[in-house]
């Protein structure tokens, strides 16, 4: 299964951590004000200190680097982009290079360096969530989050069910664009071969058989759905019920420890 | 044969027709399901076999006519809740029916829909992992799953909501041999030992060898009902509808036809062995 080896970045990895163990309503919370404090963070020891502390989430993940690295990739062409424009077009501070029309300055370095750390950093925390978070128990969180804003018609049910129906679909729908492309190449399509016009056009009896499949899928599961009794958010119950405990307690200190640092060490 | 005791599915004078269709799906069907009953509905596609399985529940309503579970119509819009927990559905497909990312939630998820209390569910998932022969596949996902093992835990997920009946749409046709078999004894199971009605759509007919009776459908109408002896007689009948007769009776009619008189149909191969045998 060629493509199932390329899942996605950002899995969840099972292991028996105190992250793990936390509520993931907690975790998601922790990382929301933390992406905010990675913002915040405009010094270098503030900056300093916020990776420092993103270093022991890691470390406190008992997950290996490689993965936490691997969900960094996606951002690379991120990253070097902001890295390319800042260098050339931020014309702050001391010369450091000229040569033709290509000058560098000292601010746009800084800039470049901090920018990028941060992506990284950013990245990396959220990529710590979904790692130690299963899907289920991050849509579960989802929802029980943004439920208050029922009351003002936001569809906080619909909107988990539909992410943890797509999430669950991931895998199986992995294995028809594989069976799909093995079809297509078995009557003589090319995934991997010609100009990039000719692949990208390549990709489209891909596409479409996968499309209609995908509604038939669709209609489907909502018939099944409506056999098994489904008929929206009201009146549900939830098998997995969602409960803080002592160490969401203490995530919630070191969180407003790291928020007085962070607001200390600002310049 | 299990005691007959009391109708709980009426169908009386049921047609229906998809929308923008021409032709009718359902053509004046009417018959009773009685409680305990493992009923197999055969018919070649299109048929109206499939049709008919999503009008037990109300997911399809009847264009004429009218249907009943426990005495509650199926169009009645306020009371469908109570019917689709009565009737458990279990569909083609093993992957299109899996709507949560693993086993134990999966089948809770029709507890959830019902609004069962939460500290029930645990015992509940249990319970109905017994019954299918699951309970090692608890936390697994449905894609680390064989296609008779998801069936299974579908079937657990509507067992999960104590339905009276349970209807099997087709449910085996995309298994290989092993896991036909497997849904196959769960269900038969299931209607021995809980006495729970089964009603089964099916184009392999080998699979309604053991059922108490047997409907045959045919372009939307219901063409012939008896036992699976009496249905299975008819074998040039049935070839005309399109069915493959299962090999024990085709082997009988055409023992018949070379001369061999056969007290009684048999269903199986052994039975057929017994008789030749013994007979004189």
């Amino acid at each position: 299964m060629s493509f199932l080896n390329s899942i996605p970045i950002g899995q969840y990895v099972p292991r028996n951590s105190f992250l793990h163990q936390c509520d993931p309503r907690s975790k998601l919370l922790f990382v929301f004000f933390f992406i905010i404090f990675i913002f915040l963070a405009n010094s270098l020891y503030a900056f300093l200190f916020v990776a420092a502390v993103s270093v022991i989430g890691i470390v406190m993940s008992r997950i290996p680097v490689i993965y936490i690295l691997r969900g960094l990739k996606p951002a690379l062409w991120i990253i070097l982009l902001t890295v390319v424009l800042q260098i050339f077009t931020n014309k702050e501070g001391e010369l450091l290079f000229s040569w033709r029309f290509i000058e560098i300055h000292e601010k746009g370095l800084v800039n470049a360096g901090f920018v990028s750390a941060r992506i990284i950093l950013l990245m990396m925390s959220a990529s710590l969530l979904t790692l130690t978070t299963s899907p289920i128990q991050l849509t579960d969180g989802l929802e029980s989050l943004f439920s208050p804003l029922r009351r003002f018609k936001f569809p906080a049910h619909e909107l988990a069910l539909m992410m943890s129906i797509s999430l669950r679909f991931i895998p199986t729908l992995l294995e028809e664009t594989d069976k799909i492309a093995k079809a297509q190449m078995s009557r003589g399509a090319s995934f991997s071969s010609g100009s990039i016009v000719k692949r990208i056009n390549g990709i489209i009896p891909l596409i479409v058989p996968l499309f209609v499949q995908s509604f038939r899928r669709a209609e489907e599961l909502a018939f099944a759905m409506e056999a098994r009794g489904y008929r929206g958010g009201e009146g549900r119950t939830k098998y997995r019920q969602l409960r803080y405990g002592g160490r969401d307690a203490m995530l919630l200190i070191v969180m407003i420890v790291i928020a007085v640092i962070v607001l200390l060490l600002r310049a | 044969m299990v005691v007959v005791s009391k109708a709980i599915i009426r169908l009386a004078d049921v047609s229906f027709s998809y929308e923008g269709a021409e032709e009718r799906a359902l053509q004046g069907v009417s018959f009773t399901v009685e409680k305990g009953e493992f009923l197999s509905i055969i018919g070649h596609n299109g048929s109206g076999k499939s049709t008919l399985a999503k009008l037990l529940n109300g997911l399809l309503l009847p264009s004429e006519g009218k249907i009943e579970v426990n005495g509650i119509p199926t169009a009645d819009d306020a009371h469908i809740w109570e019917v689709r927990k009565v009737v458990g559905m279990v569909f083609q497909n093993p992957d299109n029916q899996f709507v949560a990312p693993t086993v134990e939630d999966d089948i809770a998820f029709g507890m959830e829909n019902i609004g069962v209390p939460p500290v029930d569910m645990e015992a509940r998932i249990q319970d109905a992992l017994e019954q299918v022969n699951m309970t090692g596949f608890r936390t697994a996902e449905p894609n680390r799953l064989s296609g008779g093992q998801k069936q299974r835990v579908a079937i657990a997920g509507a067992l999960a909501i104590q339905p009276a009946v349970l209807v099997l749409d087709e449910a085996t046709a995309m298994l290989d041999p092993r896991g036909r078999k497997e849904v196959l004894e769960v269900v038969q199971r299931m209607n021995r030992e809980a006495g729970m009605t089964v009603i089964q759509i099916t184009h392999y007919l080998e699979e309604t060898l053991d059922s108490d009776r047997i409907i045959v459908m045919d372009g939307g109408r219901l063409v012939g009902e008896g036992t699976p002896e009496s249905v299975y007689q008819q074998v040039d009948w049935l070839r005309r509808l399109g069915l493959d007769v299962p090999f024990a009776c085709d082997l009988q009619y055409r023992l018949q036809q070379k001369g061999f008189r056969f007290s009684t149909l048999k269903m199986t191969g052994e039975g057929v062995l017994d008789s030749l045998w013994t007979s004189d």
